[in-house]
């Protein structure tokens, strides 16, 4: 016997929108308990803090969904970064260093997803060595000191406003509906939700799962190399110590926004509002001044509530 | 508390069927289970003696699986009371079932795979094998011992998922027994069993009976009811519809029962038009006596064999899914091929119904629209790879309709699904691949009677559309019914090439359990 599916349509969309129903709380709360949290400039803010970590968490949300996971996302972000004003240094042409930063942290995330593909060592092992080797490339190649710069377009990527937005709330903005068009609409995306939820049903049906594989970690690569060209363009510089911790912000951000670490589920709009919620916790607990100690209990703590609110409201389906 | 009535056994009720050991018996009263939107069960009176082996059938979904769910405390029942010796008792959790003295052995395997053999069949008890820290070696002594009585061969320090299915399903076995159940509750514990094995499971049924062990048996396959169980109780849309001896009800009466309606043929009369050979594997040279293998367009070609004679394992090489053998020569519509790959046998044609659907069939986070179309996705989408929807839902609807996949609408979980609709749904992904031989390894293997006859159904229909069928399945008579040839396969060698028409199983068996060596046609 199976239960029935038809409940009342309050608790399907409260399953599907756990994450959102959390946004909404914390948006509550905060506009309650501090009063520039709701001002043009505030939110303004917030959006561009969140436009990293969400564009990381875009090609992050890929990888879960296939049942995999990328620690080494952190240090790509700097290796990216470096690798892209160094380039640039020598070009002195900001296209061709943010492409060369870009195309590098593909490749990187190509080397991965190729390891991880054809190998049986786990995604976690893969990008947990990563995350050490390609953190110190970064500090090799700087010789571990940033590298700043002061003009150049590629500023306009990380501080630019466009149409009263800033630049990298719009690049975020682009990347996660192209994401969630590849995810939805392309037999790849098809792929990537199959190949998680049973990879040797996959590989039976005649999907070529390795190259599955291998193409989402190399969007998550792009991904991550396009966040890290935003934060140097942020910074007027390239920081090899940058992006420490960044990998847990962004799978925070996929899991509050109800993707299953066992792979099979997941979407990119859970994800845009789970990195939103990192945000404003973030933003709200410096508007509170609360210390910068506790803000990592807090933070620590609300992520396993929310998960245990999407958790809690999916059985109730 | 509850181990109190364990202790004091009640007599027996007068009214037990002769034969029995008159000790006690578990019955429950009234029994109501509902789900979100399903009545499981309504009203359901039922009753197991010590001694007495009592047959459970019906359809899927019928309820027989919820009931001993309830008895075995994995589920509440809303109302009604249970009662062991006449004295009314709650099972509140598995646990509490076992220390009453019932145990079962469920459908879904629930081995944990990388723990050995021994392991496994003391998973929670370690402590009979010395308190603190368990000694590993007195372990597998233990297990050693429970395997022995079963007759099973298995080495106790392999990991439970380097067995093949039938050994897991008799490691489990072994571990029900091995408590010294008073009841034993087995949901179809032949599902995974050929022949041999399935006489040694009824053997120790018959022994354990005679020891005075109540038994609940569910089984699909009513032939073995008849010789196994002392009474039988149909089930249908959660209630008691039959309930008596065995001897007074015959078979077509209780798939009557079962379905609500007659099903006048279990077969559908076979009418072959073969065309010319697409399919032919001629086995290495080196391994002797082997026979070739070939498939005509519109023929179903049986494979019979033993568990572990290699038929999977010969089926998934066929479809790049394992790497082939060396010198093993594969000619597809004349053409000498060499399939290294899942997605290279898929353009070429050729797809798998595995065998365990769950594991190797179904994606079951997805929608049931999106299993079917897996197969078709690059048919599906246009040069960027985007899917085109509307062709997408249309085909996914025309064999939603064409199976009848039973369903609200196509986009709900494939999970939702009975078994006997989600191996439509597997079935359905490689029609809609349209290529031109197919293979389905048991595919009727737990599904109900009406199920299994709409497979049927579609068997006969894909060899009219001139497809090659290639049938593994434990099932003989199905077996025999279904296929134009049958070829029998013994330790990874096709032994015998039978006419379906002019064998027996009995010629089959002799050929697959290696009474008979030589060759036939």
């Amino acid at each position: 016997m199976k239960p029935d599916t038809s409940s009342p349509k309050v608790a399907i969309f409260l399953s599907q929108y756990g994450a959102l129903v959390v946004l909404a709380l914390l948006l509550l709360g905060m506009s309650m308990s501090s009063k520039e949290f709701a001002t043009v400039a505030n939110l303004t803010n917030v959006a561009r803090q969140v436009s990293i970590n969400a564009v990381i968490s875009a090609g992050m949300t890929f990888i879960i969904i296939t049942a995999g996971i990328d620690l080494s996302v952190g240090s790509l972000v700097a290796l990216a970064g470096c690798v892209g004003m160094i380039v640039l240094n020598w070009t002195d042409s900001s296209i061709i260093g943010v492409m060369a930063g870009i195309a590098l942290a593909g490749l990187s995330g190509a080397v991965t997803g190729a390891i991880v593909a054809w190998t049986r060592i786990p995604a976690f092992i893969v990008t947990l060595a990563g995350l050490t080797i390609l953190r110190g490339l970064a500090l090799i190649i700087t010789g571990g000191s940033p590298i700043i710069r002061f003009e150049g377009g590629f500023r306009f990527l990380g501080q630019g406003v466009l149409w009263g937005l800033p630049v990298p709330v719009l690049i975020m903005g682009a990347v996660m509906l192209a994401m969630h068009i590849v995810l939805t609409r392309t037999a790849f995306g098809a792929h990537v939700y199959a190949v998680g939820g049973n990879e040797e049903a996959s590989r039976l049906s005649g999907i070529n799962v390795a190259i599955t594989k291998l193409r989402v970690y190399t969007i998550g690569g792009l991904l991550t190399g396009l966040a890290g060209i935003i934060l140097m363009g942020r910074l007027s510089s390239a920081q090899p110590n940058t992006g420490e911790g960044f990998e847990l912000d962004a799978i925070a951000a996929v899991i509050i926004g109800g993707t299953s670490l066992m792979g099979g589920r997941g979407t990119i709009w859970g994800t845009l509002v789970g990195a939103v919620v990192i945000g404003i916790l973030n933003n709200g607990f410096n508007l509170m001044a609360v210390d910068a100690h506790y803000q990592l209990v807090a933070k620590g703590v609300i992520i396993l509530l929310a998960v245990l609110l999407d958790q809690y409201l999916k059985r109730k389906l | 508390m509850w181990a109190s009535s364990r202790n004091n056994p009640a007599t027996a009720a007068p009214d037990q069927p002769a034969g029995a050991v008159p000790s006690g018996r578990l019955a429950v009263r009234g029994i109501g289970k509902s789900f979100p939107g399903v009545r499981a069960l309504k009203d359901v009176t039922f009753e197991v003696g010590a001694g007495e082996v009592h047959a459970l059938v019906g359809e899927n979904g019928a309820g027989k699986s919820t009931l001993l769910k309830i008895l075995s405390g994995a589920y509440h029942p809303d109302e009604g009371a249970i009662f062991i010796d006449r004295r009314e008792i709650k099972i509140p959790d598995p646990r509490t079932a076992r220390s009453l003295g019932i145990a079962i052995v469920y459908q879904e395997l629930s081995l944990i795979p990388w723990l050995s053999v021994a392991n496994n069949l003391f998973l929670g008890r370690e402590r009979l094998a010395g308190g603190g820290i368990f000694s590993q070696r007195r372990l597998r002594a233990l297990a050693q011992a429970e395997l022995e009585k079963l007759g099973l061969k298995a080495q106790v320090d392999r990991p439970a998922a380097k067995l093949r299915l039938a050994e897991q399903q008799l490691v489990e076995i072994a571990r029900a027994l091995s408590e010294n159940a008073r009841f034993l509750l087995m949901d179809e514990p032949t599902a995974s069993l050929t022949g041999r094995e399935v006489e040694v499971l009824f053997e120790k049924i018959r022994a354990l009976a005679r020891a005075g062990v109540g038994i609940v048996y569910i089984s699909h396959r009513l032939e073995e009811i008849a010789r196994i169980a002392d009474r039988l109780t149909v089930l249908r849309d959660g209630q008691v519809v039959y309930s008596g001896p065995v001897g007074e009800i015959d078979l077509p009466e209780i798939v009557a029962k079962m379905v609500g309606r007659k099903i006048g043929e279990h077969y559908p009369p076979r009418t072959s038009r073969l065309g010319e050979e697409i399919l032919a594997v001629r086995p290495p040279s080196s391994a002797s006596n082997g026979r070739s293998f070939s498939v005509r367009a519109g023929e179903v070609v049986g494979l019979a064999g033993l568990v572990g004679a290699g038929r999977t394992e010969w089926a998934w090489r066929l479809v790049g899914a394992s790497p082939s053998l060396p010198g093993e020569k594969v000619r597809l519509k004349g053409r000498e091929v060499r399939i290294t790959s899942p997605t290279q046998a898929r353009s070429l044609g050729l797809g798998l119904v595995p065998e365990s659907r769950k594991e190797h069939g179904l994606i079951l986070s997805c929608s049931v629209r999106d299993n079917i179309v897996i197969t078709i996705l690059d048919r599906l989408s246009n040069f960027l790879g985007f899917v085109d929807r509307k062709t997408r839902a249309d085909i996914s609807r025309r064999f939603v309709d064409r199976l009848r996949i039973r369903c609200p609408h196509d986009g709900v979980s494939v999970s939702a699904l009975s078994g006997g609709n989600q191996q439509k749904v597997v079935l359905a992904k490689w029609l809609a691949r349209e290529g031109h031989i197919i293979v389905l390894d048991e595919p009727t293997r737990g599904i109900d009677v009406g199920a299994k006859v709409e497979m049927y159904h579609l068997i006969n229909q894909l060899s009219l559309e001139g497809k090659g069928v290639i049938l593994i399945s434990s099932d003989m008579p199905e077996l025999l019914s279904l296929s134009d040839r049958i070829y029998v396969m013994r330790q990874g060698r096709f032994v015998a090439e039978l006419e379906s028409a002019k064998t027996s199983q009995e010629e089959i068996l002799a050929f697959a359990s290696g009474f008979k060596e030589a060759q036939a046609v």
